[in-house]
């Protein structure tokens, strides 16, 4: 309702869902309208069909400073500079997409390799070939990288969720759910904690990511693989028999049973409480543990409890850089990505900036002197990369909501599962 | 009742332009004339070489056609009018005609995520990725190699034997090669070894440069990236130019243009990355009878509209109320009430949005803890309370905007229309139905209509307070209680299920926006007869 110029707002507002299209469009016509003052868009192609040899690549605020050391040895090397350009993460991967097909894109892109799928989909990346360096690598790492037989990016990091515990509650790790649930219980008995367990919780969509290791321990992957090891969309393995009785589980532990999840705990909830040492354990990933460790909490990481005879096996992302497929300067961005951002250097730089454990084997194993790393790099051997095939974006809205309605309660697990079931599927096959 | 034509609400007039302009021949209007023209014209200038470069005809032709119209204007005598309107126009054309007249013609095509872009980029990304490495082949060490500016490949195999061999020649053993330190031959008699720097010069080339072991193609081509190794490459799927399609070389499956904006074979079976083409009206047909959509769709408009009109009168009500009450003759300290009533108006919807959804929290919010007694009430999980969370919120952001409108439009109304009301005995409840309302209402119906067009399209408030949730029971769509036609065409065209679809966006964007045009287009008709009967 901030209404100034009402008739210009509500037309904004309409526009905004077709954000990039209208941003691609007034960029492009601003270009040409010979009085106004903004020249950027005609200057980067201009320098592009000059044939000079710059490079740009596309970053968010927080990676750009890990990359200024190496950017400026390539410069100082080859005579390339590489313009790093900070863009908003959340809009980088659509930016990319629409971006790249008018020739005004990147020639490389810093992102984690779930986004391949579409970037595949659209034609926007080129294939690398990393040859002998691919060794170099964490195989989880190369795995993920790899879309329909071909490696896409240089990996420079894993990430996946772990078992955080608060060692002055519980001192001992436990192996299976239940036991970690009666760990917590009796802390809560004995008046050490508030909460039993926490994870965090999107109230609107709930959040399968964090929970899909409970699920996977029941025998319910997302999809199967095919005889190569990558995702096959046509294998929706949601509907296993393990699915219902997750799904019991589910509402067992949920808000009208045993609270063990709870749909009112936000992600920044979840974290105030773990910080403020109210529960014993935390389901959550590396990112939350700088703030844990500064708020004082004795932490341990934990092997990702188990709920039934498979082993717990989170979702394994990696980032890397992926190079787009209308480079003009390809043969230099090959240069730079295969020969100076699969470096020791760069892989530690970027492990110091992020946090997040190194794909580089040489560099992780130096990382892993940290205990808390290790531990993150030990569960993260064990799982599985989150799937880039473009079905995957079919799964999330269902998947979530229908888990949100059972641990709220509201939803009779024989029914709701497969249901969600069928209609993924039928959206996939659209 | 002719008061209300000098009421202070509107702006006055300029004053009229030939009173105190310049002389458009003094010296220093020429000289300033002659500068901010050639500024432009410069950096015009500037814009047409760039797009000449990048052989942008149709950009170009424009961009010449602005520069020329706009030194017209500004170069003729006379033509007042258009010097000052040029600018305006100009950034209308370019932000709001420019911008509707492409989403009108993305509705019109498949434009989205796999149909992205032109057909040519579409067959070469799938060329591209059709290259795959040969599984378990060696790498190679290679130079690059130049001979009457044609192209060479040098490679060292890993048992150190050498080979040459270019787009024309299949490889060739060489026996005098020149080798380096770790054995890699770096060049050959006869031939010019390329340095970095002339490696990117001619990097378009040496990335399409293919040399094939021998003359059978099945045996795979060697191909280099960064000019320093070269791997064993063979192509999956092979591009026939004359026929169009696109063969697997393993299955010998056949893909061609099925007319969809993709490559298909016989089974049906689609190439991922296709193209964009035009699709005439079928993102408006499926709009209307796709049944995922047709469904929950009838409750969405009706939420809809009921969200539209509750806002604003629920926003008119209560700043209207609080306008009056504190416009008080006798009432002290109005000002700082009234700043502190401003202050939500200050407040980004989008941020809002945000800080109430973490305060309705059903355990942990402020609302339940600190009101409610720590009670567990679903502001946001129940769908008829979450309705009812969200007007509330949105009645929070949007009435101090009608405060402001009604305290402005109050005050600007002559004191002796009341009291002369008030000598024929009128009771202030008859003075405000029908003195105080109607003459109000002359200045405000029109931003009650286009609050109303606004509200109809507010996507901030219910994207960050429920985002569109609770969802409807037994639908497959992640269509909720809350959800606005706006947030709805945002869920349905990008992301969910097969990605964006900007084509389908924008032809929901366009039937909606026909239905706020038609009701504003009512609205504004019924209000100039409001206007009529008043003045």
């Amino acid at each position: 309702m901030k209404v100034r110029t009402t008739g210009v707002a509500g037309f904004g507002r309409r526009t905004f869902t077709l954000g990039a299209v209208s941003v691609t469009a007034a960029l492009v016509l601003t270009a040409c309208g010979g009085s106004s003052d903004t020249g950027e868009g005609a200057e980067s192609s201009d320098l592009a069909s000059g044939g000079a040899t710059t490079l740009t690549m596309w970053v968010d605020a927080e990676r750009s400073p890990a990359l200024t050391a190496v950017t400026e040895q390539f410069k100082e090397d080859t005579g390339i500079e590489v313009k790093l350009v900070t863009k908003d993460f959340q809009q980088v991967s659509d930016d990319f997409i629409t971006q790249v097909p008018t020739g005004k894109g990147p020639d490389l892109i810093v992102g984690p390799h779930d986004w391949l799928g579409k970037f595949v989909q659209n034609g926007v990346v080129a294939p690398i070939e990393l040859g002998d360096k691919a060794g170099e690598f964490q195989d989880s790492a190369i795995q993920a990288m790899t879309y329909e037989g071909n490696t896409y990016g240089v990996p420079y990091s894993i990430e996946n969720i772990g078992l955080l515990r608060n060692t002055d509650i519980v001192s001992e790790p436990a192996a299976t759910m239940d036991e970690v649930i009666a760990n917590g219980k009796a802390a809560v008995a004995e008046g050490k904690a508030e909460f039993p367990f926490l994870v965090q919780m999107d109230p609107k969509q709930g959040d399968p990511y964090h929970l899909y290791p409970l699920q996977t321990s029941m025998g319910v992957p997302v999809f199967g693989t095919d005889e190569s090891g990558s995702y096959d969309a046509s294998k929706l393995e949601l509907g296993n028999p393990g699915g219902v009785e997750f799904a019991e589980k589910l509402v067992a532990w949920g808000d009208s049973g045993e609270r063990i999840f709870n749909s009112s705990i936000t992600p920044d909830i979840a974290k105030e409480k773990f910080n403020a040492g109210a529960s014993p354990y935390l389901l959550t990933g590396p990112w939350n543990v700088p703030d844990a460790v500064a708020a004082g909490i004795n932490l341990a990481v934990d092997p990702l409890p188990t709920t039934g005879d498979s082993p717990a096996q989170p979702f394994v992302g990696v980032n890397g850089f992926f190079i787009s497929s209308k480079s003009q300067n390809a043969l230099a961005a090959n240069e730079f990505a295969l020969n100076y951002l699969t470096t020791e250097a760069v892989q530690d730089s970027m492990f110091d900036a992020g946090g997040r454990p190194p794909a580089l084997t040489a560099s992780f194993d130096k990382a892993a002197a940290d205990p808390i790393v290790a531990a993150f790099g030990e569960i993260g051997a064990n799982g599985v990369p989150m799937p880039a095939i473009p079905e995957m974006e079919a799964v999330w809205a269902d998947w979530g909501g229908t888990q949100l309605a059972l641990i709220k309660g509201e939803a009779d697990p024989a029914t709701a599962w497969p249901t969600m079931v069928s209609n993924i599927e039928s959206k996939i096959s659209k | 009742m002719a008061v209300s034509t000098d009421a202070p609400v509107r702006p006055a007039k300029p004053a009229p332009a030939v009173s105190r302009r310049r002389s458009p021949d003094s010296l220093a209007g020429t000289l300033a004339k002659i500068v901010l023209l050639g500024l432009v014209d410069a950096f015009a200038v500037y814009v047409l070489m760039a797009m000449f470069l990048n052989e942008e005809w149709v950009v170009f032709a424009v961009a010449a056609a602005v520069t020329l119209v706009i030194n017209w204007i500004y170069l003729r005598r006379g033509g007042l009018p258009a010097k000052y309107l040029a600018p305006g126009v100009l950034f209308l054309l370019v932000f709001q005609v420019f911008v509707v007249v492409y989403s009108g013609y993305v509705a019109f095509t498949n434009y989205g995520d796999g149909h992205n872009s032109t057909k040519e980029d579409a067959v070469a990304a799938i060329s591209l990725t059709a290259q795959q490495r040969v599984p378990d082949s060696p790498a190679y060490a290679v130079s690059v190699l130049e001979q009457d500016s044609e192209l060479f490949l040098l490679v060292t195999d890993p048992d150190g034997q050498v080979q040459l061999g270019g787009a024309e020649m299949p490889l060739e053993e060489v026996t005098d090669a020149q080798t380096n330190s770790s054995g890699k031959a770096t060049g050959v008699e006869g031939y010019e070894t390329l340095a970095f720097n002339d490696l990117l010069n001619r990097q378009a080339e040496i990335l399409a440069l293919k040399v094939s072991f021998s003359e059978d193609l099945d045996d795979g081509t060697l191909a280099t990236a960064d000019g320093s190794n070269a791997y064993v490459y063979k192509p999956v799927l092979v591009y026939d130019e004359e026929a169009d399609t696109f063969t697997n070389s393993e299955t010998g499956t056949v893909y061609r243009d099925g007319g969809e904006g993709s490559f298909v074979s016989d089974t049906g079976e689609r190439l991922a990355t296709g193209w964009k083409i035009d699709v005439g009206f079928e993102n408006f047909q499926r709009a209307v009878t796709d049944p995922e959509l047709r469904g929950p769709l009838l409750s969405v408009i009706g939420w809809t509209f009921t969200f539209a009109v509750a806002s604003v009168a629920l926003c008119f009500g209560l700043g209207l109320f609080l306008a009056i009450t504190f416009n008080h003759p006798t009432l002290r300290g109005k000002k700082i009430y009234r700043v502190l009533m401003i202050m939500p108006y200050a407040f980004p919807a989008f941020l809002a949005g945000l800080v109430w959804s973490g305060m309705l929290n059903q355990e942990f919010g402020f609302i339940n803890g600190t009101f409610f007694g720590g009670a567990s009430i679903p502001w946001l999980n129940d769908p008829w309370l979450a309705k009812a969370s969200v007007l509330l919120v949105n009645t929070w952001l949007g009435f101090p905007y009608m405060f402001l409108v009604c305290t402005g439009a109050l005050q600007s109304l002559p004191e002796e229309v009341n009291e002369a009301a008030r000598m024929d005995g009128a009771g202030a409840w008859r003075i405000f139905r029908s003195i105080k309302l109607p003459l109000l209402l002359v200045s405000t119906a029109p931003l009650l209509i286009s609050t109303f067009a606004f509200n109809f399209n507010n996507f901030n408030v219910i994207f960050m307070l429920t985002g569109g949730g609770p969802r409807f029971p037994g639908t497959s769509q992640d269509i909720g209680a809350t959800d606005l036609l706006i947030t709805v065409v945002y869920k349905v065209a990008f992301g969910q299920g097969t990605g964006r679809d900007y084509g389908l966006a924008s032809a929901l964007a366009i039937l909606i926006f026909i239905i706020v045009a038609v009701i504003s287009a009512v609205s504004f008709r019924q209000t100039k007869s409001l206007e009529e009967v008043n003045s």
